[in-house]
């Protein structure tokens, strides 16, 4: 679903060059959920933001679904992120003045679906997450919880293959993130393929494979079943330290 | 485009900053007010000096006398020129010169009476095409004929005030005789002048009359000529024919400004003509100018707006919104803005137009001030045009906010 050949990203700040991703090779198979962890600065969220088409990468192919992302104009890019891709934010990214159930049929409304329908939808959506009592408030009226529910039902509204997840819940206590991760889970095992930036181990525990970045470079890339060995072992070396 | 979306959004935007939208509005509501009161001034103007020369004739050189200022040919400065009838029948007979009348003006006013009643008032002598030179209304019996001039009958036909004056019973004064300087004239007719209370004070006489009665033998005060079609070099080579002729026969000097007054009206029509289109630029220029101040402050409102939103807009752009999508939410938003302000300046600016036409009193050079239909469709497209021209660097930026800069988490 999403393969990254050589992956290079330089950030040039005035004179400064920034070397951020410095030859990325994932391989994502569909119906994956998958976390990126690693320390600020190792590249993570930009990694994330080239997958998303939010961003360009210099160097390396990109493969998403398929196809092979290159040289696309921002309409393109657009129409893609519109389909292909659904996102969830740290912050949650919801229009302060639009109520729940607008919020959620947003995507719809830029793939030219009727009102009518789309608001429809996006009730179907809001059920799923436990919502619909909530429909016509505004996202300020929410909690943090329900607004990142909120955010995931404007993510699967446009049936997309990918999730992409920027620390989801970052901005949540322990007991909320558990719960949208149940929900995360749940999407997950819908078949749709799930990639989630965070920095919380617990976070990244529950999925099925961990990719660690550090300076730019794959560090790790460990999948579940070896989960389980990879923390004793490293439980073992703090205690040995 | 009509989008019931992208209107609840532009709506909720202008809720949420109604201040901001009021100001902003306002200075394009302003200059569009401005614009419309300022052409509308100028046209009330332009109609009212129109109407001035709309009650004389508009196609008339009247050459009066006057004093002459410098000596020439053994001839004494501080002359004053009298012309007489042989003047008069030659500059008649200049090419494109269609009718001539000459007047002989009373210094100063004579009473007239009747039965006992009497006034002062000024006697006008004068050839029947007076009437259309005066643009005098007849308003009963007739005005002085070409029959009065040639038998010097001692016929008279008085201003309104005049009758109202003298017949204070409300008879017709047709057919009476009033007295001048003992002189019984017949009155056949009464006229009215849309010019104002000081030519109906008057009465007018056949000019051959009151060279005999007068004492005036052969004299006159003035002469007017009247075209039926001339251009204005046609005009001013008949008065420079005129000037020319009389500065021989009276032995003054041609350069001799104060020997003459020529008024020509053609000239001095045309020249207003050209004065008024040159008004009419200079307001719209104005106009334009408000116009623009209105438009940057837009632009400017537009400006924030986007910059406030640039969260919003990456959201959009993460969530599938096209670069123009983009663009067409900022533009639509300024046009609406724009084009529903300019509208209340519009209707405002009319609205006083009316009032101001409506209460004002028939001033002198100054009636009637409106504004025509083309104005104001032109006024709108204008301010559609303004709008999208205001929102269109806005939006440019709005499209080019990068989703990733946007939705960087401060």
């Amino acid at each position: 679903m999403i393969r990254l050949e050589n992956i290079h990203k330089t950030y040039a700040t005035g004179n400064n060059k920034l070397h951020v991703l410095k030859g990325i090779e994932v391989n994502i198979n569909e119906g994956e959920m998958v976390s990126v962890m690693g320390s600020s600065g190792s590249g993570k969220s930009t990694l994330l933001n080239i997958v998303g088409l939010l961003d360009t990468h210099d160097e390396g192919d990109y493969f998403l679904d398929g196809m092979l992302i290159k040289n696309m104009n921002e309409t393109k890019a657009a129409q893609y992120r519109n389909k292909l891709l659904g996102f969830v934010f740290q912050s949650f990214n919801l229009i302060p003045f639009k109520n729940a159930m607008e919020n959620v049929a947003l995507p719809l409304y830029y793939q030219n679906v009727g009102r009518k329908k789309r608001n429809r939808i996006a009730m179907e959506y809001l059920e799923r997450m436990g919502l619909l009592d909530w429909a016509d408030h505004l996202p300020s009226e929410l909690s943090g919880g329900q607004k990142q529910r909120l955010a995931i039902a404007r993510a699967l509204i446009s049936k997309p293959k990918v999730i992409l997840a920027d620390e989801p819940t970052g901005a949540l206590d322990s007991q909320t993130s558990m719960e949208v991760m149940d929900i995360l889970k749940e999407v997950n095992k819908d078949g749709i393929t799930m990639l989630i930036v965070t920095h919380e181990r617990d976070i990244a525990n529950r999925t099925d494979r961990i990719i660690w970045l550090k300076d730019g470079i794959v560090e790790k890339d460990i999948f579940n079943g070896e989960l389980k060995a990879y923390k004793e072992r490293k439980l073992i070396s703090v205690e040995t330290k | 485009m009509f989008d019931i979306d992208k209107w609840q959004e532009i709506f909720s935007t202008i809720k949420k900053n109604k201040l901001r939208t009021f100001l902003t509005g306002f200075s394009v509501a302003w200059g569009i007010f401005m614009l419309i009161v300022l052409l509308g001034s100028g046209y009330g103007l332009e109609n009212g000096v129109r109407r001035q020369f709309e009650d004389d004739g508009t196609n008339i050189i009247g050459i009066h006398q006057g004093t002459t200022s410098t000596a020439y040919k053994g001839m004494q400065a501080g002359r004053t020129i009298t012309f007489t009838n042989e003047d008069y029948e030659y500059l008649s007979k200049l090419q494109d010169v269609d009718e001539s009348t000459g007047r002989f003006t009373i210094a100063g006013s004579l009473p007239v009476s009747y039965k006992g009643e009497y006034g002062n008032f000024n006697i006008y002598a004068i050839h029947p095409p007076y009437e259309y030179v005066a643009a005098a209304i007849v308003t009963s019996g007739r005005f002085i004929n070409k029959a009065d001039v040639d038998e010097k009958r001692k016929v008279i036909c008085l201003g309104r005030l005049v009758k109202e004056a003298l017949f204070k019973d409300g008879k017709d004064p047709i057919g009476e005789y009033v007295t001048i300087n003992n002189f019984a004239f017949k009155v056949v007719g009464v006229f009215n002048d849309k010019s104002g209370d000081r030519v109906l004070n008057r009465v007018y006489i056949p000019l051959s009359t009151a060279q005999g009665v007068f004492s005036s033998a052969n004299q006159m005060t003035s002469i007017y000529l009247v075209f039926d079609d001339a251009n204005i070099a046609e005009s001013i080579k008949v008065a420079d024919e005129a000037k020319t002729y009389l500065a021989n026969k009276h032995k003054f000097a041609v350069d001799d400004r104060r020997a003459l007054n020529v008024d020509n009206n053609i000239l001095d029509f045309k020249r207003f003509l050209d004065l008024f289109k040159n008004i009419r630029l200079f307001i719209w220029i104005i106009g334009m100018g408000t116009i623009i101040a209105g438009i940057v402050g837009v632009s400017n409102i537009m400006m924030i707006v986007v910059k406030d939103r640039t969260k919003e807009i990456g959201v959009r752009k993460a969530l599938g919104a096209t670069p123009w999508s983009v663009v067409s939410l900022v533009l639509q938003e300024s046009v609406l803005i724009t084009t529903v302000a300019g509208y209340i300046g519009l209707v405002l600016g009319v609205g006083l137009l009316e009032l101001i036409s409506k209460t004002l009193p028939d001033i002198a050079f100054f009636s009637h001030p409106e504004i025509n239909f083309d104005v104001a469709i032109g006024a709108t497209f204008i301010l559609i045009f303004a709008g999208a021209l205001a929102g269109f660097v806005p939006a440019r930026k709005a499209a080019s906010v990068k989703p990733v800069v946007a939705l960087r988490d401060e």
